[in-house]
């Protein structure tokens, strides 16, 4: 594993991207067959099963240490990361040992059949033969997600980079469901079978905000249409059979069993790239309703009845069996409405309308109309473009409508971690309540690093009292919050549940008297409410 | 009648009753006695100052024309009903413990300090003692610092892979102590070093002792960075990350020197390329060994992670307190400043 633990170091030390990618293709370019997949399964999500608790190995640690559980437990929050706590607290090895990657990792699923006095055996030897961030990594594929800084995007630059094979069609055979089990080096990348990965989706084109208006001028080089407020999804009819995707390549197939009647009416070899809504009565649900779903591998008729769901279609991918991403968005687009214009009505199918305007000042008034249609914006697509992978900037753009915010207090605080150990990054805000503060949201994102490094400071000196990893603080500091949407909700005592809570601002500029009232959140409730 | 402890803690600091007088004081008093010239220990203020004759020059360059007495290691001294004497701390040049003795019962107050030997400071020595002040700026068992071998290698492994693409090299490290440190580790034959400003003030200093450093350079404003292209940059912590860092071109590589540097997630904020693992403080099993080569049965923690390493101690069945000063140690907050 020393190569793989070099690469992590190559990739660890830079913040260039450049350096990453030159770090990942020398890996690629003498790793094993058996090696190079890992590290592609690893980098792109697909990591071993767990076989251990956190819990016990955490304890195994403490005691090959020497040091009591709770000295470890204190030690942990410092270092932010489990599998790195381990590592540091353990002696060093007695003798090393150098064994490939996939080797490391076929010893580690080996465990997941043996009773807890083997795997112990099994963990404490790896341990003892493995240095420093091998041992670490060993313990990351033991312990949880594989996040150490390396994008999808960025490994699959540099496997372009060592095999020669173009970057998109790279992404496209990564895509799907496959593991290093069920595939090779070969077959996976070298020369990929084409009939082997009927359920094997396209790369999702993904859209930036809409920062200057300049950009989708003029107005009829554009398509327009409403940013759903669903989960983006790619429905994929092959062969008599369907399967939908999730963004996150997730296959979400079994969760929408109503979709399994569209594989009768649409012609096989038809890619659909869509949002998959709660949908009653020709308007969308709240995401509220969709949200009941997503978590669901089983759905019982009542959810079914209660949240339908329907696919929005936005694009269509493939017809007749044939890659049509290269072609002019117009002309997908009038391919995408012939099938559904053909399909019989009540089908959970539906082509998303254009919204039609002359103008940008049509368009800014068909954006204000976003949150009263259940949407959040408007998508702007231009009519000549191809359909990329990724998220790229020019052809495509999200133009969201502006964020809700209040101005709420800060009252607890609580460390992050990885990156963000020991820095203060998660915290609650309350509103005023006459004399009392009252708890509404959490939020995590949109302070600056420089930001999280004061607020930190001072929550060191300002702490009220200790529950655990959370501090009480001082009630001092108002933040403008943002959010995307308000629910009334009866597990937060506020009574309300907002989505995608973020700090908007630090407004040092404001006392805690002119943050805002659970009064204003019960209006914005009514106003903005579902 | 009870007898006084043979020291107490009190607003100004740490204050020996049987000889009138503050250990490192934080507001002024009339006789201070200081372990070291880090600013957080050698404060301005004070009537009367005591020191070993190694660490005086830097505090009179810190602190100016100050009343400032010196001590040899080792050599006893009366105060009032108190027997002074300082021993080495390893920490940085001239840095000492002091143990004061008040009617038989021996304290050791030991500043910051560091179990390995630098090769620049005089290396730490046990005092055997009751009572041991000692700080856990390190008090978790995962800080184990690098072998002094391997860390050279490392920083000098860096340089050259600098020097070799031609890219100038920058690295970040405290003015007095750690800087020097370093400076002695480098294979000078790999190019050129040059140092910031403060840097290079407290080497002046040093050199001035009679203390061994290799030659460096003064950064200038006119510095042509060209004419320099393997080159080696001693930088302040500050200097690493301000404005100052510019002129050694975009293609720069930085690295941070720190005990911080052991963690991941503190290396990664830090946004430097490098992160090296060294301290002029005590690190877990130097802390522990420390602590245990005394003998002390009572141990007073002042600054790091005192709540924890205090339990830690009275597991070890050793009667522990911790006691609230302004020492700093080495900071966290400098250790994340952004590059």
């Amino acid at each position: 594993m020393k190569d793989f633990a070099e690469l992590f170091t190559r990739v660890d030390q830079t913040t260039r991207t450049s350096r990453k990618v030159a770090a990942l293709t020398a890996f690629f370019q003498s790793a094993s067959d058996a090696d190079k997949l890992w590290c592609i399964a690893l980098f792109s999500g697909r990591r071993p099963r767990r076989v251990i608790t956190a819990t016990v190995l955490r304890e195994w640690a403490a005691e090959q240490a020497g040091i009591p559980l709770w000295l470890f437990e204190e030690a942990y929050p410092v270092v932010g990361d489990l599998a790195e706590t381990i590592s540091l607290v353990l002696p060093p090895p007695s003798r090393e040992e150098d064994r490939p990657l996939s080797d490391w990792i076929a010893h580690l699923r080996t465990l997941s059949a043996q009773d807890d006095a083997a795997r112990k055996v099994g963990i404490l030897a790896a341990w003892d033969v493995l240095p420093d961030i091998e041992r670490f990594l060993f313990t990351k594929l033991l312990t949880g997600g594989f996040r150490v800084g390396v994008s999808q995007k960025l490994m699959t630059r540099a496997l372009a980079q060592a095999t020669g094979i173009d970057e998109a069609e790279l992404t496209h055979r990564l895509m799907g469901d496959w593991t290093p089990d069920t595939v090779t080096w070969t077959s996976l990348i070298e020369a990929p079978d084409p009939t082997a990965a009927l359920s094997r989706p396209y790369p999702f084109y993904l859209a930036y905000q809409l920062e200057k208006t300049e950009e989708i001028e003029p107005v009829s080089d554009w398509f327009a249409e409403r940013k759903w407020d669903g989960i983006r999804g790619q429905l994929i009819v092959r062969e008599g059979e369907h399967h939908l995707w999730s963004r996150g390549e997730e296959l979400m197939t079994d969760r929408f069993p109503e979709f399994a009647t569209l594989k009768d009416f649409l012609p096989d070899g038809t890619v659909i790239d869509g949002e998959v809504l709660a949908f009653a009565d020709d308007a969308p649900l709240p995401f509220a309703a969709l949200q009941k779903r997503i978590g669901r591998k089983t759905v019982p008729r009542k959810l079914l009845s209660e949240a339908p769901a329907i696919l929005m279609a936005y694009d269509l991918l493939e017809q007749d069996g044939t890659d049509i991403r290269a072609q002019p968005f117009d002309v997908r687009r009038a391919a995408l409405a012939r099938i559904i214009g053909s399909l019989p009505d009540g089908l959970p199918l539906r082509l998303s309308p254009e919204v039609v305007a002359r103008d940008l000042e049509g368009l800014t008034a068909e954006r204000a109309l976003s949150r009263d249609l259940g949407a959040e914006g408007l998508m702007l697509k231009r009519r000549s473009a191809p359909y990329l992978a990724g998220r790229k900037k020019g052809d495509w753009w999200k133009w969201k409508v502006d964020p809700l915010t209040i101005d709420a207090v800060m009252i607890y605080a609580q460390a992050g971690h990885g990156r963000r150990a020991n820095l203060f990054t998660d915290f609650t805000f309350a509103v005023r309540d006459g004399d009392d503060l009252v708890p509404f949201t959490k939020a995590y994102s949109g302070l600056t690093d420089a930001e999280f490094r004061q607020i930190t400071a001072w929550v060191r000196k300002n702490t009220l009292q200790r529950f655990g990893p959370v501090r009480q603080v001082r009630p001092e500091h108002v933040f403008e919050i943002a959010f995307e949407g308000i629910q009334s909700s009866t597990r937060h005592k506020s009574g309300v549940a907002l989505r995608f809570p973020r700090m908007a601002r630090w407004r040092q500029d404001k006392p805690v008297a002119e943050a805002n009232t659970l009064r204003d959140l019960h209006e914005m409730l009514t106003q903005y409410g579902s | 009648m009870a007898r006084d402890p043979v020291l107490t803690f009190t607003e100004e600091g740490i204050y020996c009753p049987a000889g009138d007088f503050h250990i490192d004081p934080w507001r002024p008093v009339p006789r201070a006695l200081i372990t070291h010239g880090h600013s957080d220990h050698a404060r301005p203020g004070m009537g009367r100052y005591l020191a070993t004759r190694a660490a005086a020059p830097v505090i009179r360059h810190r602190l100016g024309d100050v009343a400032l007495k010196t001590i040899e290691y080792g050599e006893t001294r009366r105060i009032g009903g108190a027997t002074v004497s300082y021993h080495p701390a390893g920490h940085v040049p001239g840095s000492a413990q002091i143990r004061v003795e008040v009617g038989g019962e021996v304290w050791v107050v030991s500043g910051d300090y560091k179990t390995v030997d630098d090769g620049l400071s005089e290396p730490f020595e046990p005092v055997p003692c009751h009572a041991f002040i000692t700080e856990c700026t390190f008090g978790l068992p995962v800080f184990k610092w690098t072998a002094p071998d391997i860390l050279a290698a490392q920083i000098n492994d860096w340089w050259a892979a600098n020097a070799a693409q031609g890219r100038i090299s920058i690295l970040g490290a405290y003015a007095l102590g750690k800087a020097q440190r370093l400076l002695r580790l480098l294979e000078t034959g790999i190019g050129p070093v040059f140092t910031h400003g403060a840097i290079e003030n407290t080497n002046e200093v040093l050199r001035a002792q009679g203390i061994t450093l290799p030659d460096t350079t003064r950064v200038t404003a006119d510095f042509d960075r060209k004419a320099h292209p393997g080159a080696l940059i001693l930088a302040t912590p500050s200097g690493l990350s301000g404005p100052w860092a510019a002129k050694f071109g975009p293609d720069r590589s930085t690295a941070f020197a720190s005990g911080w540097m052991a963690l991941r997630g503190v290396r990664r904020r830090r946004a430097a390329d490098r992160g090296f693992i060294v301290s002029d403080h005590a690190d877990w099993e130097g802390l522990n060994s420390a602590i245990r080569a005394t003998g002390a049965e009572r141990v007073f923690v002042t600054h790091g992670y005192t709540s924890v390493f205090r339990r830690w101690l009275e597991e070890q069945g050793l009667e522990a307190h911790i006691v609230s000063t302004e020492y700093e140690g080495e900071s966290l907050e400098t250790a994340e400043d952004a590059a």
